[in-house]
C-alpha cells in the first residue's frame, strides 16, 4: 500500500511500487486529464506537480510520491496561479487537438510559481520539454505572459 | 484525398419534436458505394436541436483533431439560425450514414474538406430551422412571417413583439420543413468571419475532455501487442510463461496482427509484453535499408513513367537546360496521443470508442470483421490527440475488436510511442527528377518532372487500380504545375518498397511543394531573376495565386534589408481549394544549424468562417512542416525503422518556434480547406532562404547541416 495526497485527498493504492505515477493516476485513480505521450520524459504530456514542482509522471515511480502531495490538471485551478493559467489559456484560446495542453498548463503553472515574471528566454527554458504537434507554442507563450500579468494584478 | 469521390446528391431535412419539448432538424444523405455505412434509406438523425430553454445543440459527425470543426460547423448553423452564440453547444455524433461527409460520400474527416463539404447543408439546416421558428412566431401573433425578423436567438415582430426561440420550438416542430430555405447573403453574416471562441477549449484546459486513451469501462483490459518487426515477418516461436506470471496480466493471445498481452492497466500490460520471448522469421525484409530503397527509387526515376500531364511539346528546343533531382524519406505522423482504440463485442454487436478520422469506413470494416450488419456497430468518436491523416487508418480499432471478440471483455489497445512509429503508415518516400528549358532570353519554355514513389492510393486501399497508371497523391502539386510555362510534362513511376504508407498532413503536396518550389527557385536562379519576381511574372493569368504571393512578399518586406546573417526564401502552394504563400526568414550558423526567425504567410481560402482558426491552422501547418524539414525522417536498417522515440524523431520545440504572421485575403469565393495548406510551402521557403544565405541548394529532407556548415 502506498499512500499519498492527490489533489488534496489522501489516497492509498495497492500497486507495485515501481509503477509509474502516470498509470496510477490514470488507471487506478481515473484521473485521465494527465496524458501519456512517450513514457520516456521526452514530451511533457504527463506533467504533474509533486510538492509544487513539475515532474514527468511517466518516469516517476509511485514510491517517490509516498507521503507527498500531487496536483494534477483536474485540480490545478484550485490555486490562484493554476486558475490564472487556465483562464489565460481560455482567453488566448490556446488548444487545438488539446492532448498536450494538460502538461503545458502544469509546466506553465510551475514556472509562474517560481518566477512570477518570466521572460521569453525563461519560457523557452521551462517549456522546452513540452511538445505540441499542433504548433500552439506562440499561443502558449502569449498565455503565460497574460497569466503573469493577471497575477501581478 | 479531396475530389476523389464524386458527389451529386440531394439532401433532406426533416423536423421532429423532441421528447420533453424542442425542435430537431434531421438530415440525411442517401449514401452509396463502397463506404456505404448502414442502410441507405432515409434515417433522419439529429443535426441540430433547439431546446425549449432556447439553447442550440449542433450534432457534428466530423472528427475534431485540433482543426476546429467542432467550432466551425456550429458557426455555420448558428449564423443562418441567428442563434445566440453564447448558448451554442456541440455534440459528437456516432458513426451514421446521415453524417456522411458530402465530399467523400461517407463519414470521415480528411483532405481539409469539412467546411467546404458542409457549407451548404449546414447553412440550409440552420436557415430551415430559422424559417420554421419565424413561422411559429408569426402564427402565434397572427402576423405575417414577412413582418418578422430574427436576432440573437429571438424572433422579433411588429409592435415590439419578441419571443425567444425556446418558446417557439413546440409549434415550430409541427411545421413542414422548407425545402429551399433562403440563405443569407454573405454580406449580412454576423458570426461567420468573426474569431468566435472554440467550443472545445474548456474541456481541453481542465483535463475533462475525453480522448481515446481516456475511455473508461467496467472490466476494461489494456492490451499491448508485439507486432512483426519488419513487413511480412512471421511468428516463429513464442514463450509467454514469464508474461503470464506478471501480476495483473490476464491473458496472452495471438491474433494475425501480433501477440497481445491483456492486463489490468497499462503498466502490467507493458511489463507482460516486455516479458514475452518471441522469435520472428523476418523473411525478405530482414536486410532492407534506406539506402537500398533510395537506390530503387533513383533507378525507377530513370525509367519512362505514366503520363500525368502533357502540355504542348515538352521536348521543345531550349537554349539552356536546368536539371535537378530531389528526395524525401519516410515520415511518421507522431501524433501526441499514441494510437489506441477500445472495443466491446457483445450481444451480437460491437461498440467502439476511438479518436478516428474514418468512422464511416471503420464501421463497415468492423461489421465485416465480425460478420454482423453495420447497424450493429456503434462507433463513438472521442477527441483526437492529433490526426494528420494517421487516424484514417483502422489498425488500432481492428486489433481491439479482435481481442474483445476473443475475450468477450472490453479491450483497449494502446500503442507505446515506439509502437506508434514502428506501426508504419508513414508518408511515402519519393525521388523526383526535374528539368526546365529556357530560351535565349532566359524565359522558361519547358518544364518536365518525373516522380518515382510508391502509390499511397493503392497502399491505403483507397483504390485498387490507378487511373492511367498515375497515383494522384504522388504527383499532386507537380502535375497541377501552375506557372505559365507552355510546354509541360509530368510522369509517374510506381516503385513499391513494401512498407505501409499513408496520408500525411497535406499528402503529396507536403513533399511535392518542397520539390517543385525549390526547383522553381533553381529556375529563377538560372534565369538570373529574383525568386519572387520570377514567380510573379509566371502568374500573370493566375490572380489568386499572384495575390497571396504578393501579399506574403509585401508583408514580409521582400527586398528590404534584414539583420546581418538573416535571409529570406519564398514558396507557395495551391491545394485543398486554398492558396498559401510563405516567406521564411532564416539564418545558418557556422555549424550548419538552421534557425527560422519569422514566417510570414498569406492565405486565400475563400470565404472566411473563423479567422482565428484559419490563422492557427496555417501556423500549426507551418510547425508541422518545419519539424519535418529540420529533422523528420524514418530510416530503415535491417528492415526496421531506426527512429522510434521523440529523441530519435525530434519535433519542433518552444525554443525553436519562429514568430508567425498570417495574413488572410478577403474573399467571396467558395470556401477552401484550411487544415493542410499551411504545411507544404514551409520546407521550400526555408530551403530557398538557405540558398539565399549560403548559395547551397538543399535537394533532400531533412536538411543536412553538413551540407551548409562553414568548411
Amino acid at each position: 500500500m502506498i499512500s499519498f495526497t492527490v489533489n488534496g485527498r489522501v489516497t492509498e493504492v495497492d500497486v507495485p511500487e515501481d509503477t509509474p505515477l502516470l498509470w496510477v493516476l490514470r488507471d487506478n485513480l481515473g484521473l485521465t486529464g494527465t496524458k501519456f505521450g512517450c513514457g520516456l520524459a521526452q514530451c511533457g504530456a504527463c506533467t504533474v506537480h509533486l510538492e509544487g514542482r513539475a515532474v514527468r509522471a511517466c518516469v516517476t515511480p509511485v514510491r517517490r510520491a509516498a507521503g507527498r502531495k500531487i496536483t494534477t490538471i483536474e485540480a490545478v485551478g484550485e490555486d490562484r496561479i493554476g486558475k490564472a493559467v487556465q483562464q489565460a489559456w481560455l482567453k488566448v484560446d490556446v488548444p487545438q487537438c488539446g492532448y498536450c495542453q494538460s502538461g503545458q498548463i502544469m509546466s506553465a503553472a510551475a514556472l509562474l510559481a517560481r518566477n512570477p515574471a518570466p521572460t521569453d528566454t525563461d519560457i523557452d527554458a521551462a517549456m522546452d520539454g513540452n511538445l505540441c504537434r499542433c504548433g500552439t507554442y506562440n499561443q502558449i507563450r502569449e498565455a503565460i505572459h497574460d497569466a503573469a500579468a493577471t497575477l501581478k494584478g | 484525398m479531396a475530389n476523389v469521390i464524386g458527389t451529386s446528391r440531394r439532401d433532406f431535412l426533416k423536423a421532429s419534436a423532441l421528447a420533453g419539448g424542442g425542435l430537431v432538424i434531421g438530415f440525411a444523405l442517401p449514401v452509396k458505394g463502397r463506404y456505404a455505412q448502414a442502410a441507405a434509406d432515409f434515417r433522419p438523425s439529429a443535426f441540430l436541436r433547439v431546446a425549449s430553454d432556447g439553447g442550440l445543440t449542433v450534432v457534428c459527425g466530423q472528427s475534431e483533431m485540433g482543426q476546429g470543426v467542432l467550432t466551425a460547423l456550429p458557426m455555420l448553423v448558428a449564423e443562418e439560425l441567428d442563434a445566440d452564440w453564447t448558448r451554442v453547444r456541440v455534440e459528437q455524433a456516432p458513426a451514421d450514414a446521415a453524417f456522411a461527409n458530402p465530399i467523400f460520400g461517407f463519414q470521415g474527416t480528411g483532405g481539409s474538406t469539412t467546411v467546404m463539404g458542409f457549407w451548404d447543408p449546414l447553412r440550409k439546416a440552420g436557415a430551415a430551422a430559422r424559417e420554421m421558428l419565424v413561422s411559429a412566431a408569426a402564427a402565434n401573433w397572427g402576423v405575417a412571417a414577412s413582418d418578422c425578423r430574427t436576432d440573437n436567438g429571438r424572433v422579433l415582430g411588429p409592435g415590439g413583439r419578441a419571443a425567444g426561440y425556446g418558446e417557439l420550438v413546440d409549434r415550430a416542430a409541427a411545421l413542414p420543413v422548407p425545402a429551399e430555405p433562403r440563405l443569407k447573403d454573405p454580406k449580412d453574416f454576423r458570426l461567420l468571419g468573426t474569431p468566435a471562441r472554440r467550443l472545445d477549449s474548456p474541456p481541453k484546459v481542465d483535463g475533462s475532455g475525453e480522448f481515446g486513451l481516456d475511455v473508461k469501462l467496467p472490466g476494461l483490459l489494456t492490451a499491448l501487442l508485439a507486432r512483426p518487426p519488419v513487413p511480412g515477418a512471421k511468428l516463429a516461436k513464442v514463450d509467454d510463461t514469464a508474461a503470464r506470471a506478471v501480476p495483473g496480466v490476464r491473458d496472452v493471445l495471438q491474433i494475425p496482427q501480433g501477440v497481445a498481452v491483456l492486463a489490468d492497466g497499462f503498466h502490467a500490460a507493458e511489463k507482460g509484453r516486455d516479458a514475452l520471448v518471441i522469435e520472428w522469421d523476418r523473411g525478405a525484409f530482414a536486410s532492407v535499408t534506406s539506402a537500398a530503397i533510395s537506390q530503387r527509387l533513383h533507378a525507377a526515376a530513370a525509367r519512362d513513367g505514366a503520363v500525368a500531364r502533357k502540355d504542348g511539346d515538352p521536348e521543345t528546343a531550349a537554349a539552356r537546360t536546368v536539371e535537378a533531382t530531389y528526395e524525401v524519406p519516410y515520415l511518421a505522423h507522431a501524433c501526441m496521443e499514441p494510437m489506441n482504440g477500445t472495443a466491446w463485442v457483445r450481444d451480437g454487436g460491437c461498440e467502439v470508442w476511438a479518436g478516428t478520422q474514418g468512422q464511416g469506413p471503420h464501421q463497415g470494416m468492423v461489421a465485416g470483421l465480425l460478420g454482423i450488419p453495420p447497424e450493429k456497430v456503434k462507433i463513438n468518436t472521442t477527441y483526437l490527440g492529433g490526426g494528420f491523416g494517421r487516424r484514417f487508418a483502422a489498425d488500432y480499432i481492428v486489433e481491439a475488436v479482435l481481442l474483445s471478440k476473443a475475450t468477450g471483455k472490453p479491450v483497449k489497445v494502446v500503442f507505446t510511442r515506439e509502437d506508434d512509429t514502428r506501426a508504419m503508415f508513414w508518408r511515402p518516400v519519393s525521388v523526383t527528377k526535374f528539368s526546365a528549358g529556357f530560351d535565349e532570353a532566359g524565359k522558361p519554355v519547358s518544364f518536365r518532372a518525373k516522380v518515382a514513389s510508391p502509390s499511397v492510393f493503392i497502399g491505403s486501399g483507397w483504390v485498387t487500380e490507378l487511373e492511367n497508371g498515375v497515383d494522384h497523391p504522388a504527383v499532386e502539386g507537380i502535375a497541377d504545375f501552375f506557372y505559365g510555362v507552355p510546354n509541360v510534362k509530368v510522369e509517374y513511376v510506381r516503385e513499391e518498397p513494401g512498407y505501409q504508407i499513408w496520408f500525411w498532413r497535406s499528402v503529396g503536396h507536403s513533399q511535392n511543394c518542397f520539390f517543385m518550389e525549390s526547383f522553381v527557385d533553381e529556375m529563377a536562379a538560372a534565369a538570373g531573376k529574383d525568386p519572387f519576381e520570377f514567380r510573379r511574372a509566371l502568374l500573370a493569368d493566375k490572380p489568386r495565386h499572384r495575390r497571396v504571393l504578393e501579399l506574403a512578399a509585401q508583408k514580409a518586406g521582400w527586398g528590404k534589408p534584414l539583420p546581418a546573417g538573416v535571409h529570406r526564401g519564398i514558396a507557395m502552394t495551391h491545394c485543398f481549394g486554398s492558396y498559401v504563400a510563405e516567406v521564411a526568414e532564416v539564418s545558418v550558423g557556422d555549424d550548419g544549424a538552421v534557425k527560422v526567425h519569422r514566417v510570414v504567410a498569406a492565405v486565400d481560402c475563400g470565404m472566411v468562417v473563423n479567422p482565428q482558426i484559419i490563422a492557427r491552422q496555417i501556423e500549426g501547418g507551418i510547425v508541422y512542416g518545419l519539424s519535418a524539414a529540420l529533422a523528420g525522417k524514418v530510416t530503415i536498417e535491417a528492415g526496421e525503422p531506426r527512429e522510434l522515440t521523440f529523441e530519435e524523431y525530434p519535433v519542433l520545440r518552444m525554443s525553436q518556434m519562429p514568430k508567425v504572421e498570417v495574413h488572410i485575403v478577403p474573399s467571396t469565393e467558395k470556401c477552401g480547406g484550411i487544415g493542410e495548406p499551411g504545411t507544404p510551402p514551409i520546407a521550400p521557403a526555408v530551403t530557398n532562404a538557405i540558398f539565399a544565405a549560403t548559395g547551397k541548394r538543399i535537394r533532400a529532407l531533412p536538411i543536412d547541416p553538413a551540407l551548409i556548415r562553414k568548411a
